[in-house]
């Protein structure tokens, strides 16, 4: 070999590595193999698919028109107050408007992070604790979002 | 009329077609050392010539070490895709004058699968993928006495996906499968395609069934990198999209 191993110890140049003993070769993450188990047959991923694309389209007007009435109607960011929250949850059109946003927001968000957590993170069991840390932050959140929209009391003292 | 012509063949002899092109070679062999390096060869070569000639040029006049798959070398045996300029590509296929030969072009093993020597790798992950999506015929009933006829149109539905000459160019480009293996990959899915919408065949229900799976189609992420990585010009991600609308639209 013409190349300049770094493997080659200080020791006399004898290399760590020979035919008799080859270096350990870098496998691939999760590699397939013919024991790799049969898929579960189920829908879900399909379902998940589907629910990115038509919640991604949904979103864009509940998102789109929150973030007119917050922050550039009627005189913009510096009229949001409790009184102007109390005063949009007394109508159940905006309860249902923010009630969507809330779940469906979680729910996309959350399923593109489970997405994240299946490409990148190697070992099944980093896998399963961060998706598990995901999914009860997101139950977590969306039960306290749709608690406080159904029971809000505009005369809390 | 024959004294030009005379001047005209000796001046092109006169200048020879040869430059010197330097090649990055990643090297690994694990009886030397754990650790790849990067090795510059330089060699005068036609630069008309292909890189899989330079390779040779290389392993048979200065390094017999050298190490690299190759087959027909004619682009259909899909044994000699490697990493070129970054690119995967067949070395059979790329003309050295097509990737500025000026720089040092740089050879490396395709990705995601385990590196054995040099630009070998271990493609046994890769056909697993390929044995799991049924890539065979199957039909119910007896079989015909006579050929299984089939239309023009027919053939056509399917006709962009019989192309793939399995050289794992695309599956070795896709950031799904250099992350996690258990993904099908590019490569299986599209000759689940070349089956599933061949209208002699009657397991395509089984194919859908295997690729609406966790490590099925639906991890495709659309980035496009199968196609542009294709030496044949297949448009992969276009026929993983069209298995993704076939489960849609079998379901519903």
């Amino acid at each position: 070999m013409s190349t300049e191993s770094s493997a080659i110890g200080a020791v006399e140049g004898v290399s760590l590595y020979d035919v008799e003993h080859p270096a350990p070769v870098i496998e691939p993450p999760r590699k397939r193999t013919g024991k790799t188990p049969k898929g579960s047959r189920t829908n879900f991923e399909m379902y998940a698919w589907l629910f990115m694309r038509l919640s991604g389209i949904v979103l864009v007007v509940l998102v789109i028109g929150h973030l007119l009435i917050q922050l550039v109607l009627d005189g913009g960011v510096s009229k949001i107050g409790f009184a102007f929250v109390a005063g949009r949850w007394a109508s159940p059109f905006w309860q249902v408007w923010d009630l969507a946003m809330l779940w469906l927001a979680m729910l996309h968000g959350a399923n593109g992070l489970r997405t994240v957590i299946n490409d990148y993170a190697e070992r099944d069991n980093s896998r399963f604790w961060l998706k598990m840390l995901l999914y009860t932050a997101t139950v977590f959140t969306v039960l306290l979002g749709t608690l406080v929209i159904f029971t809000f009391d505009p005369n809390i003292r | 009329m024959a004294t030009p012509t005379l001047d005209k063949v000796e001046a092109e002899s006169a200048a020879s077609p040869y430059i010197t092109v330097t090649f990055r070679i990643r090297r690994f062999n694990p009886e030397v050392s754990d650790e790849a390096q990067w090795q510059d060869f330089q060699i005068e070569i036609d630069p008309k010539e292909r890189v899989l000639d330079a390779l040779h040029k290389i392993k048979w006049e200065t390094d017999g070490t050298l190490t690299f798959r190759r087959s027909c070398a004619h682009g259909i045996c899909g044994s000699d895709a490697m990493r070129i300029n970054g690119k995967n590509r067949l070395a059979c296929k790329t003309l050295i004058k097509d990737i500025n030969p000026e720089k040092p072009i740089t050879v490396e093993a395709i990705k995601g699968l385990t590196v054995l020597k040099d630009l070998v790798v271990d493609m046994d992950p890769f056909f697993q993928a390929y044995r799991d999506v049924m890539p065979f015929l199957i039909t119910k009933g007896n079989e015909p006495t006579r050929e299984r006829l089939q239309s023009a149109e027919d053939r056509e539905r399917f006709d962009d996906t019989t192309k793939c000459i399995l050289c794992a160019a695309c599956t070795s480009s896709c950031p799904v499968f250099w992350n996690d293996g258990q993904y099908f990959g590019p490569a299986a899915i599209v000759n689940a395609h070349r089956f599933i919408f061949d209208s002699r065949d009657e397991g395509g229900e089984q194919r859908l069934e295997i690729l609406n799976d966790r490590d099925g189609v639906w991890r495709c992420r659309t980035t496009f990198n199968c196609t542009d990585a294709c030496p044949r010009g297949i448009e992969v991600t276009k026929a993983i999209q069209e298995v993704k609308r076939a489960l849609i639209t079998r379901r519903f």
